[in-house]
């Protein structure tokens, strides 16, 4: 059986202009371009007189894959990967450069919900345009009205122009028609990240059903557990190229050792991503993970305790300073934060000196796996530095005693309770009556 | 599995081979384009059809007394404000549907860079909007020949034939427009002056017969010239005659103008979704 996406040798460049300008250009540059070339001419001096130099940019270059009929497939790659390229490519908006693409079946693409709605028109005349421009035929629309209309909740809504609806309102009115498309092949991109965490809760619901209903679906996605709970197979591009295929698990973890973050904390903090801050008023210099012993290091044995090391400078004396430290899994998932804070102790930081400061959470105990390590600092409220996944580490070792399988279905931390059985008052095994456990 | 179709192949350059099955194959999307068009044009109805009517009426009242009354030109024994009239409605659906075709990719940049769809479609629908209003402005003029009393002859049957001349012009140089449009910013403070200077050279506030004989084939360059004639000659008789190698030359140019459009848009089209 063929595949119902065959994807050949696919490339796609873009010129990309060295001058500071829009995408766009002016007549009146055209124009002038044009003179000054012509004047260069006549004088015999050389050049071609535009001032303006041209470099090539293969945004995908040489990407081959092929989806099966059925399958959902994730795309993962940072940004400027090429995975939007890719999508606009399959989904017909721009031309490949070089390169084939064979489709088999109907398909729908999903770049952005609402396309096409007109605020002065009603909710009611919304949804058919948007179901035109996605692809939908009248009958098509007319048969599903009212299904898209109950999952929008807007019923009451229909004949008022969607200029005056909720932003919540609209969009859950944009996806409804989006959800409702019935291709063999859908195409979509990050839209899910719309709406508060019900409605997405309900998208992604509709996006599994939608996989599981037996048609093809190609995903985009930068939320990781997303494609992992979507995706049993997906597709890691950098730099416009394929790097790794395969099972879903196997590319994010491809993804994330590639993935230009923190590494083992030695190589500094300043080329990582200062998500805000106040400048150089207060900077972290260095987070290192410390095992049992005190010593650095980024792999640390399953049940010994973690110990973050901060180091930070401040530029001006600064007292009262919160430092925060956050866990995350590979997938993205917050695992636990500690607020200093919280317990109690705020830290004064003196003018040029460094700050050194230790963090162990206390009955935390990380399952084996790649986790990273967050940190921030605030000062009565507000950000002063925030580093995102500044390091990463591992926690090596065997699942406890045995009895629990290495999966991920059976949580992110590992807990030890006290079980006790009331019949016995000791918890003890017996031969017959009701056992915990 | 559904009955597999042919497969769709997806390869630089290949979108040509396809194009007008393409386009067939959204012909509902067309259809929906236009009618948002319509139907945002018109929301606010009262002003929306008013609008349509008010400003050819201005228009002529403008046109009829600074050429008529102020320069006193002739006008071939028919009512002045009957040959303004008459002469602004095709004008107006040439000068409004080019501006808003040219207009229209940018204002739908959205959907362009989301969705596929034949890109012909969208400056088309805006001047099907554009012929819309002239539905509208016509009565207007039905009132008025009624007022003068002009009854129109068998000729009248050959109106659709300029409209259609007039409709295809706009079309031609809308999609010119549009693509220039997107790719070179500051055309769009171009268009509305050629436009302007369009409304004082078209036979509009005059007749082209004042127009010297031997000038008069150069004066045909402008298609809009042999459309406004035609309908005159249409409607109103009048002793002047049709003017033969002027339309021939307006068929010539407008279909011209309307294969080049059609051309360059076709081939600037792939590249819109990366400029826009």
């Amino acid at each position: 059986m063929a595949s119902a996406i065959q994807v050949d040798d696919l490339s796609k460049s873009y010129l990309i202009s060295h001058q500071p300008r829009e995408r766009y250009r002016t007549l009146r540059d055209a124009i002038s371009a044009r003179a000054r070339s012509l004047a260069a001419a006549l004088t015999g001096k050389g050049g071609d007189g535009t001032g303006e130099t041209t470099e090539e940019f293969w945004a995908l270059r040489d990407v081959c894959f092929n989806v099966d009929f059925g399958e959902r497939v994730g795309i993962i790659g940072r940004n400027g990967a090429g995975k939007s390229t890719l999508l606009k490519i399959l989904s017909r908006i721009t031309d490949p450069t070089r390169g084939r693409v064979a489709i088999e079946g109907r398909v729908a693409s999903l770049l952005e919900v609402g396309t096409g709605f007109h605020p002065e028109l009603t909710g009611r005349e919304n949804v058919f345009l948007n179901g035109a421009v996605l692809g939908m035929t009248r009958a098509e629309i007319r048969r599903k009205f009212d299904e898209i209309v109950a999952f929008a909740e807007v019923e009451r809504f229909l004949d008022t122009p969607v200029k005056r609806y909720s932003s919540g309102m609209y969009v859950r009115l944009a996806f409804a028609v989006a959800a409702h498309l019935d291709p063999e092949i859908l195409v979509v991109d990050e839209v899910l990240a719309v709406g508060d965490a019900q409605f997405q809760k309900k998208c992604l619901g509709k996006m599994e059903e939608v996989g599981s209903a037996g048609r093809t679906v190609v995903f985009v996605s930068h939320n990781l557990p997303t494609v992992l709970r979507l995706c049993p197979r997906s597709l890691l591009l950098e730099g416009g190229r394929l790097v790794a295929s395969g099972d879903t698990s196997r590319v994010i973890q491809t993804y994330l050792d590639t993935k230009a973050v923190g590494g083992d904390g030695r190589n500094g903090l300043k080329d990582l991503l200062r998500i805000g801050g106040m400048g150089e008023k207060f900077r972290f210099t260095g987070c290192t993970v410390l095992d049992s012993r005190g010593q650095a290091t980024n792999r640390l044995l399953f049940g010994e305790p973690v110990t973050v090391r901060l180091e930070a400078r401040a530029a001006a004396g600064l007292d009262d300073v919160s430092l925060v430290v956050g866990f995350d899994t590979y997938t993205e998932v917050r695992v636990a934060t500690v607020l200093s804070e919280e317990s109690g102790t705020l830290f004064n930081c003196a003018s040029g000196e460094e700050l050194v400061v230790s963090a162990t959470p206390r009955h935390f105990v990380l399952k084996p796996g790649k986790y990273f390590v967050t940190v921030a600092a605030r000062h009565h409220g507000r950000l002063l530095d925030h580093l995102l996944h500044a390091l990463r580490f591992e926690v090596d070792g065997l699942p406890w005693r045995g009895a629990r399988p290495a999966s991920d279905t059976w949580g992110i931390i590992q807990v030890l309770a006290d079980w006790v059985s009331p019949s016995s008052g000791l918890g003890f095994r017996e031969a017959s009556g009701p056992t915990d456990g | 599995m559904a009955a597999l179709h042919q497969p769709l192949i997806i390869e630089a350059g290949r979108a040509e081979r396809h194009y007008w099955r393409d386009l067939w194959r959204y012909r509902e999307l067309f259809l929906f384009l236009t009618w948002r068009d319509i139907l945002v044009r018109y929301k606010q109805t009262v002003m929306g059809i008013a609008w349509a009517v008010l400003r050819p009426l201005l228009a002529a009242v403008v046109f009829t007394v600074v050429f008529g009354k102020l320069a006193n030109l002739p006008s071939d024994g028919v009512p002045y404000p009957l040959l303004v009239m008459v002469a602004i409605l095709p004008w107006q659906l040439f000068a409004n549907g080019l501006a808003e075709a040219s207009n229209s990719l940018l204002s739908n940049a959205g959907m362009i860079s989301k969705v596929y769809f034949p890109r012909i479609i969208i400056p088309t629908s805006a001047v099907i909007v554009s012929l819309v209003d002239l539905l509208f402005a016509s009565v207007i003029l039905v009132g008025l020949m009624a007022w003068y009393g002009a009854v129109p002859g068998w000729r009248a049957l050959t109106l659709p034939l300029f409209v259609l001349l007039a409709f295809a012009a706009a079309i031609g140089g809308g999609l010119w427009c549009a693509a220039l449009n997107v790719k070179y910013r500051d055309f769009r403070y171009l268009v509305p002056f050629v436009l302007q200077l369009g409304l004082y050279i078209s036979p509009i506030g005059f007749t082209s017969s004042i127009v010297p004989q031997n000038w008069r084939l150069l004066y045909s360059l402008n298609p809009m010239a042999g459309v406004i004639d035609g309908v005159r000659w249409a409607l109103l008789g009048g002793s002047a005659p049709m003017y033969w190698p002027g339309l021939a030359l307006a068929l010539a140019i407008t279909a011209a103008l309307l294969a080049s459009g059609v051309a360059f848009f076709r081939r600037t089209e792939k590249s819109f979704a990366d400029v826009i």
